[in-house]
């Protein structure tokens, strides 16, 4: 199959077409910055407490927002994470951590707020939640009561040990493999070979099943926060310069700087779709945004390889026609390569998980706006520099 | 030039069967399939701590000692002063010297503390003062030191809980002159609320001596008060005390008192030989400790000294409990406290491992459920699995034969990849994954260029032979330039990732060289053995 055989389109005289929509793109994020109030990062860059809560039914992030001090003067952002019907809720708390408060504080608190509004009765309880404990306390209970009456079988302590050792560790591993984290009741491990009646009618004297299960905590202390800032803009901003050297080095300087110019452009669109949508910048989004630096690059080379090529084997066309024909000749290579990029990267953007979400978005975006950056950008300003000599010097300029 | 190709084929198929062998190989005998990778602490589980050492507390802790040891030696050459503390920032004052005496006490101060200090004398009303500040260059080596005795502190911490491949690592976040931060990541960790505070306990034990005149109070009972301290002892505590925090047990209830005790312990920690969580007299959860001989010494000698007094087990800077001497007591003693059998076996576990050097700040606190890193990796398999399908798809219909051959060069990239991060050992994170899934997306980026490149020289009228030889000729250094632009900003990566990040990095990378290896060579061999000595009509392309 083959869809591009030799397409001839001018693709300079268009250029006015691509700034204008480059600018309209750029000037959309930009309105998007302003109204949002900038960026939003994630803890990572702020410093704060994020908790993945699990429920069984379908979690009421109203009840959820009332019993979490809605007054305060930074409330608590609840959202629904990944798939609706895994009724998971991400909640994030961007406190500043006070002096001499520890740094759990906030999550701790947070977790006492919700056991009182979701599951008052079990506030005072001694019973363990069994949701979200580990395997260790479930083996002691099961260890300390016998429930199989493995001693009058003349078992010794070793074999007791490891057989409630190995039962606590299965009905843990269904409650998180099966289950994704939560039971809805203790009698759900029945199901769990080796799990007796008597183990259950045990299990229920000490456990219960709480209405939801921490899947995961992340706290970040300010400075931490601010440290990770300041590295992921040297990153990029080294990365932008080990560009700018890479390519002046084995083109013409020029050549970087036209290369550089379009990652900007890549950049600031994709940075400014982060801020239209207020999708959270965190520091996978960076990783996304600095690979998307290199694959960007890929694309312009690619283009001006062939340019360079181009320039020994027609030295009597003018500059701007060899340009076309370098975009041209690579075009199908353009678009091809893109495409299994851009599937690979969507399969993890629909499939990947919500961890991945903002990762994915930045590099699903960023390879559609690299691709057209490479053919839209980079060669107009390399065509617009030679001109410009030219029309200084009167003479023939354009060479590598 | 046939035979030749067979030994090019035969050293590609050595290296793939060498890089699946460790890939799946078991890492020790015993250990099951597949374990030479392991999975990172977001597919896995368990906890990510970012600890700063407050390194300024053993750099405060020596400034007191060095301040008692001259007002001791002063005392001793009987050198009036009046003021010997630890002063603002990181230096001794020494004040009130009388000028007579001054050459004495210059010389006693410079020959004892020269390399540790810089002393600098001034002179107001009538008297002489000396200040002595630490050198840079011993703050920072005492900050370093520090650092990594902690990190052994909690090294042994966790090796005596028994997590399995722990990762401790000493980072500069902050970016101040010296690394005082530890990164602990510790994967599959049960209870992660315990395992934290294991690891954040300073466990400073010292068995002190109450102050005698202080001490008649029956059970070791103490002041209600801060002030009634005071009041006891005429209004100051003397120099060589302290106040302490004392949590004492009236029959069921328990209630905060103070106590007067020595500043000089007579054993601390580091005097232990081992502890054990045991019980007391009533039965109730306590930690037995046994002391070195030179310990059992030290303190054979001041029990039997001071029979009769109380003696406070100082945990932390708070007494934990308070006993009257009876007996001489030789080589071993209890720890009595309100615990638990879970606390009672952890402080033993902390005693046995030994104190840390300053505290700790928690400055990430990471936890990831089990269920979660199970729900990160379904979604990872599954877009990998999509992702690879979709890629194969699109290349075998575009490309027919070739885009085949292209597919073969994908899979021995990716088990290139994979044999590599097995042979070194290497953590799979989610993001690593994701690097995976873009290595897919952009090995084929070099197979495709070619193909597109064979495909105009086709046009241009070339042999399918010679199309094929121009063909990777000419793109060679296109692919090169393009690998090192993405290893550059993956580099960089590497350089500014923490945990995560920088397993995206390095699957990006070794992904990326493999493919300047299969794409490039491994594909032109292919296409090689492909056209075999027949003379070829078409090229499937």
């Amino acid at each position: 199959m083959e869809l591009f055989k030799q397409i001839s389109i001018d693709w300079l005289s268009k250029k006015w077409w691509f700034f204008g929509f480059s600018w309209l793109l750029i000037v959309l994020g930009g309105i998007g910055y302003i109204t949002n109030h900038g960026l939003s990062y994630g803890i990572d860059f702020t410093g704060g407490t994020v908790v993945y809560l699990k429920f069984k039914q379908k979690p009421d992030l109203d009840l959820i927002r009332k019993s979490l001090k809605p007054e305060s003067t930074s409330p608590p952002l609840i959202q629904g994470y990944g798939n609706p019907s895994d009724n998971t809720v991400q909640v994030r708390l961007q406190t500043v951590i006070e002096a001499g408060k520890g740094i759990n504080s906030g999550r701790t608190e947070l977790i006492a707020l919700l056991l009182k509004a979701f599951d008052p009765e079990h506030v005072a309880s001694t019973q363990i939640d069994f949701n979200n404990t580990g395997a260790d306390a479930v083996y002691k209970d099961l260890l300390s009561s016998d429930p199989d009456g493995l001693r009058n079988q003349n078992k010794t302590t070793g074999e007791m040990d490891s057989f409630y050792r190995n039962l606590a560790q299965s009905m843990i591993n269904y409650r998180d493999k099966t289950g994704g984290g939560i039971v809805g009741s203790l009698d759900e491990f029945r199901s769990v070979p080796g799990v007796s009646n008597s183990v259950i009618s045990r299990l229920k004297q000490n456990f219960y099943a709480g209405p939801f299960a921490i899947k995961g905590t992340d706290t970040i202390g300010a400075v931490v926060g601010s440290d990770l800032r300041r590295r992921a803009e040297l990153a990029v901003g080294l990365s932008f310069l080990g560009m700018l050297v890479y390519v002046g080095f084995r083109f013409k300087p020029i050549y970087g700087v036209a290369a550089v110019v379009a990652l900007f452009h890549d950049l600031a669109i994709t940075i400014g779709l982060f801020a239209l949508t207020r999708m959270e910048v965190s520091l996978t989004v960076i990783a996304a945004l600095l690979t998307l630096v290199g694959y960007s690059m890929n694309d312009t080379i690619v283009v001006f390889d062939r340019v360079r090529e181009n320039l020994r084997l027609l030295r009597k066309e003018s500059l701007l026609r060899i340009l076309n024909v370098s975009i041209n000749q690579t075009f199908a290579r353009t678009i091809m390569s893109s495409l299994t990029t851009f599937i690979s990267v969507l399969s993890l953007f629909v499939f990947g998980g919500a961890v991945l979400h903002g990762f994915s978005f930045a590099l699903v975006v960023g390879i559609l706006i690299g691709t057209y950056s490479s053919i839209a950008i980079a060669s107009p300003i390399v065509e617009w520099w030679y001109r410009s000599i030219e029309q200084k010097s009167k003479g023939k300029a354009a060479q590598f | 030039m046939q035979k030749n190709l067979r030994w090019k084929l035969i050293m590609i198929l050595v290296l793939m069967v060498v890089c699946i062998y460790y890939f799946i190989s078991p890492k020790e005998k015993g250990a099951p399939f597949l374990s030479r990778l392991s999975l990172g602490l977001d597919l896995k589980g368990g906890i990510h701590l970012v600890l700063r050492v407050v390194t300024d507390d053993a750099l405060n802790q020596e400034l007191r000692q060095d301040s008692d040891r001259i007002a001791q030696e002063l005392r001793s050459k009987n050198i009036p002063y009046a003021v010997s503390q630890k002063g603002n920032g990181y230096s001794v004052e020494l004040t009130g010297i009388d000028p007579s005496r001054e050459s004495e006490a210059r010389t006693y101060l410079e020959t004892t503390y020269n390399r540790k200090y810089s002393v600098r004398s001034s002179f107001a009303e009538g008297k002489t003062n000396f200040s002595l500040t630490l050198t840079p260059s011993y703050i920072r080596d005492t900050r370093e030191s520090t650092v990594r005795q902690a990190l052994e502190t909690i090294r042994r911490r966790v090796d005596a809980l028994g997590v399995s491949e722990p990762s401790l690592q000493i980072s500069g976040i902050g970016g101040g002159d010296v690394q005082d931060r530890i990164i602990v990541e510790l994967p599959g960790v049960d209870d992660p609320d315990r395992v934290k505070g294991l690891i954040e306990n300073t466990a400073q034990l010292e068995l002190r001596l109450v102050k005698k005149e202080n001490g008649s109070l029956p059970g070791g009972g103490g002041f209600p008060s801060i002030e009634a301290a005071l009041q006891a002892n005429g209004g100051s505590i003397p120099d060589d005390y302290s106040v302490l925090p004392y949590r004492e047990d009236r029959g069921d209830q328990s209630q905060l008192g103070y106590l007067v005790v020595s500043k000089i312990p007579v054993i601390t920690g580091k005097d232990l030989k081992t502890a054990r969580s045991g019980t007391d007299r009533n039965g109730n959860p306590a930690v037995n400790f046994f002391l070195t001989s030179d310990g059992a010494n030290l303190f054979s000698r001041a029990t039997e000294q001071h029979i009769g007094e109380i003696l406070a087990i100082v945990l932390d800077n708070a007494v934990s409990s308070a006993p009257i001497i009876r007996s001489r007591i030789e080589s071993e003693g209890i720890i009595e406290g309100h615990f638990t059998l879970q606390q009672s076996e952890d402080l033993a576990l902390l005693l046995r491992s030994g104190a840390l050097p300053a505290s700790l700040q928690i400055e990430q606190d990471q936890r990831v459920g089990a269920s979660l890193g199970n729900d990160s990796i379904r979604s990872g398999v599954m877009a990998s699995i999509i992702g690879f399908g979709l890629v194969v798809l699109i290349m075998v219909v575009y490309y027919k034969h070739s885009g085949l051959n292209a597919i073969w060069c994908l899979m021995g990239n990716l088990i290139v990849l994979l044999g590599f991060m097995g042979a070194v050992g290497g953590t799979l994170t989610l993001p690593g994954i994701a690097g995976v899934i873009l290595t897919i997306g952009m090995a084929v980026d070099s197979n495709i260029l070619i193909f597109e490149r064979i495909r105009e020289e086709l046009r241009s009228g070339k042999t399918i032979r010679a199309a094929i030889d121009t063909g990777f000729g000419k793109v060679f250094w296109t692919i090169l330039d393009t690998h090192v632009t993405t290893l550059v900003s993956a580099l960089f990566l590497f350089q500014f990732g923490t945990g995560p990040v920088k397993g995206f990095a390095v699957t990006l990378t070794v992904g990326l060289l493999a493919n300047m290896f299969t794409a490039v060579y491994v594909s032109h061999r292919l296409f090689e053995m492909m056209l075999g000595n027949r003379r070829v009509e078409a090229l499937s392309i």
